[in-house]
């Protein structure tokens, strides 16, 4: 079964590049509908919430051609974009969310979660090519 | 939530635990279950044609881009999954449809929460 060349595309990051488009997709379109019907109500957390989807866009495309140093600085921007906005975001301001807000609450907290798991995954696959021959 | 979400969402539910099993005895899925996929595909396009004569007909304060986003964005969620889990075919390809069906349920509640705010 694993005669693929160890990449950050497969195993656990087939999964991992399926998880980062749905999110690419989800937070970019949400953005956009946001932007375009009422951009004035809250400009910030809609630029935010563009921003996030840009970053997830990025982070799938990195993961799903192996740019490694790519992935990882941008899952870096990610965990720090979720940690950041979770903390100063009121969970109440639905209206006004992205999908950082409130630790991505709104999506089963999957947001925080993600760039953990995509963390590990870069760094065991790291250790995993060190210790081969 | 309209009985075809109920039905649909049911749906889901048993292919999730269905694709558990699969995972956990390294077994890859076979024509029944993406036969079972197919319906649910079916489905969704059922649920698009009913959200939008909702859209067309009396639908008060409804975030009707959101909505119609929803009801579309449900639509590419399956397909893609598996031209995604058919181009590894391990646990990891199946766990891609598991992700895939989760989300598909995922969306019946956004889009229910959308229409019960409206």
């Amino acid at each position: 079964m694993s005669d693929h060349t160890p990449s950050t595309r497969h195993g656990l990051g087939r999964v991992l590049v399926f998880v980062y488009g749905l999110f690419a997709v989800a937070a970019t379109a949400r953005a956009l509908v946001q932007l375009a019907t009422d951009a004035s109500k809250a400009p910030v957390a809609y630029s935010l919430s563009l921003f996030s989807g840009l970053v997830y866009i990025v982070a799938t495309w990195a993961l799903a051609t192996d740019r490694r140093t790519v992935a990882m600085v941008t899952i870096l921007v990610e965990l720090t974009g979720v940690l950041v906005i979770g903390s100063f975001s009121h969970p109440d301001d639905i209206d006004k969310a992205s999908v950082w807000s409130d630790y991505g609450n709104g999506y089963g907290y999957v947001p925080l979660v993600l760039p953990l798991v995509g963390l590990w995954w870069l760094w065991r696959l790291g250790r995993r090519e060190a210790d081969a021959p | 939530m309209t009985i075809l979400q109920i039905v649909l969402g049911a749906i889901c539910v048993v292919v999730a635990v269905w694709l558990v099993v699969l995972i956990v005895l390294d077994r890859l899925p076979g024509d029944l279950l993406y036969g079972v996929l197919a319906v649910i595909e079916i489905g969704l396009v059922g649920q698009l044609v009913i959200g939008l004569t909702r859209v067309f007909g009396d639908h008060g304060d409804l975030n009707v881009a959101a909505y119609v986003g929803y009801l579309v964005g449900s639509l590419l969620v399956l397909p893609i999954a598996f031209v995604w889990s058919a181009g590894e075919r391990t646990r990891s390809g199946t766990a891609v449809l598991l992700v895939g069906v989760i989300a598909v349920a995922f969306l019946f509640l956004r889009l229910q929460q959308l229409w019960s705010y409206r």
